[in-house]
């Protein structure tokens, strides 16, 4: 496979599709949790996303990644600004057609990777047939054919995060949100895992948001990368990857791979020892 | 023979041979030997009174497992949902659980007087508190992960507590099930040893006082029974529920 890149730059919307997401002036507070202060988690985040994008979000630890993913998910409210999906601001409720993955295994030990895989289809009612369709198909997307009968308990962590991805898959979400799902496995996983992911994407067609800690995975995955500062957080930086539609981890091999990279760390090196600071606090 | 008939048959014949050894120590005055405390069990099992006396401790028993479930349970589970309660009453709770029970008998005694209602009552308060703390731990250690997922897959509440918080929750609050039924047998047993006309506990005392070391044992030995099939079958459930 030839894959060719132009050199990362600094991107506004290199997509020409359509925004799909769109954050506006999104900031964040919450109180400690001892209640004694106001910690200001986001700090004025603007970026818009197009349909069929992948936008992956690096920063330093404690940066707020997590809450903003739970505020463009519907599972939190910024204090300022707004989330807009489709058109159709995005307050407190997880709208139709978003789906998320997070970093703890989420799977349901007690049902089985079939059910687990069906439960979200079962509670809304879908036809017996439509739900044997749309699951078989997760199923063989996912690579869990083998195990469709088998407990969560039974599985690998990897195995494990795939059912997590299949059970949002199966709803056929057109916003796919993941908070670092691969978080908690081995690199090689990982990798394994990051190619899976760009296959689902490109059968999709699903806009994807990424949030990782790996500034590799982001490389290798994101059509662009949003760099977060140290809390509260905000974009310092929009990396624009290049890389064609079709990539996989032989992308590393690329020399331009370095160059992004390296550029990411370069934004990310004083924030990231800023957030070290701040955790001391 | 598959490693779990086998190890349990095994645990068995170790102690019916270490019952075996005790008798050969201590001697016929304190322990009767396992063959001995059989034969007596089987002459008992013969006698009316026997079985009225064991339906007496069932009924108690029964009672008191089906009043410690219905106040432990609705009780752990909303003190655990709240965390204020939970930080108040989870130590207070704790506290019961871990006194002797015995010290509360005078009062049980002068609540409910002699007969059935106190044998229950001293049930209830051996098998109440390891269901409700049992059922606070499920519900505290529930992961926040699992309500988020709920909101994301668009779980109505009532589906959220009876399709995923539920069953999440229910091996740990059968655990606590399985020792408090254990404990309310206990209860139950020592109710009817200090007060009661009666009764398995009843006749044990009865035989405590002639010295018939038979009857103790074959006495003994039925509650043991009991209380085996009962941790039994709440142990085959709860292993169903983990899930493999």
């Amino acid at each position: 496979m030839e894959m060719t890149a132009s050199a990362p730059t600094q991107a506004s919307v290199e997509h020409t599709a359509p925004v799909v997401l769109s954050l506006n002036g999104v900031s964040h507070t919450y109180a400690s949790e001892d209640g004694a202060r106001t910690v200001r988690a986001l700090s004025r985040v603007d970026v818009e996303i197009a349909r069929g994008e992948f936008f992956a979000i690096v920063g330093p630890s404690g940066c707020g990644k997590s809450t903003l993913l739970d505020i463009i998910a519907g599972l939190a409210t910024a204090s300022e600004g707004s989330v807009t999906f489709e058109g159709r601001e995005v307050r407190g409720t997880v709208p139709d057609g978003v789906g998320a993955v997070f970093q703890e295994d989420t799977s349901f030990p007690w049902l089985s990777v079939w059910d687990n895989v069906a439960f979200g289809l079962r509670r809304h009612g879908v036809e017996a047939a439509e739900i044997a369709r749309r699951v078989e198909h997760a199923i063989a997307l996912m690579g869990l054919g083998a195990f469709a009968r088998h407990h969560p308990a039974e599985l690998s962590g990897g195995m494990r995060q795939r059912v997590c991805i299949a059970r949002t898959l199966v709803l056929q979400p057109r916003l796919i949100l993941l908070d670092e799902p691969f978080g908690a496995l081995d690199q090689q996983t990982r990798l394994l895992m990051g190619e899976e992911l760009l296959r689902l994407w490109r059968e999709t067609q699903a806009t994807v948001v990424l949030i990782t800690h790996s500034l590799d995975e982001a490389a290798m995955l994101a059509d662009r990368i949003g760099v977060m500062s140290a809390r509260p957080g905000s974009f310092i930086e929009v990396v624009a990857t290049g890389w064609p539609r079709t990539r996989d981890s032989r992308i590393f091999s690329d020399s331009r791979f370095g160059e992004i990279t390296a550029r990411l760390w370069s934004s990310l090196r004083a924030e990231s020892m800023k957030s070290m600071g701040q955790a001391g606090r | 023979m598959n490693r779990r008939t086998l190890d349990p048959l095994l645990l068995i014949v170790a102690a019916i041979a270490l019952w075996q050894v005790l008798f050969v120590v201590a001697g016929p005055d304190a322990i009767a030997s396992p063959l001995a405390t059989l034969q007596r069990l089987i002459t008992l099992g013969q006698d009316p009174r026997f079985w009225m006396n064991a339906g007496a401790t069932l009924a108690a028993f029964g009672y008191a497992c089906v009043l410690s479930i219905a106040i432990g349970l609705p009780l752990g589970v909303a003190v655990g949902a709240h965390k204020l309660a939970r930080d108040v009453s989870e130590p207070i709770l704790s506290a019961f659980y871990s006194i002797p029970k015995i010290t509360l008998y005078p009062v049980i005694l002068l609540i409910f007087g002699l007969g059935l209602s106190a044998k229950v009552a001293f049930g209830v308060i051996h098998g109440v508190f390891p269901i409700a703390l049992f059922a606070i731990g499920a519900i505290r250690n529930l992961s926040p992960s699992l309500l988020r997922t709920a909101r994301v897959l668009h779980l109505s509440p009532r589906q959220t507590a009876t399709s995923v918080l539920a069953p999440a929750a229910l091996p740990e609050i059968l655990t606590g099930l399985r020792i408090g039924v254990s404990a309310a047998l206990l209860g139950t047993i020592i109710g009817e040893l200090f007060a009661s006309s009666q009764g398995l506990g009843f006749m044990l005392i009865r035989a405590m006082e002639n010295h018939q070391v038979a009857d103790i044992m074959a006495v003994t030995l039925f509650l043991f029974l009991i209380a085996g099939i009962a941790n039994a079958g709440l142990l085959a459930i709860e292993r169903r529920l983990q899930w493999k």
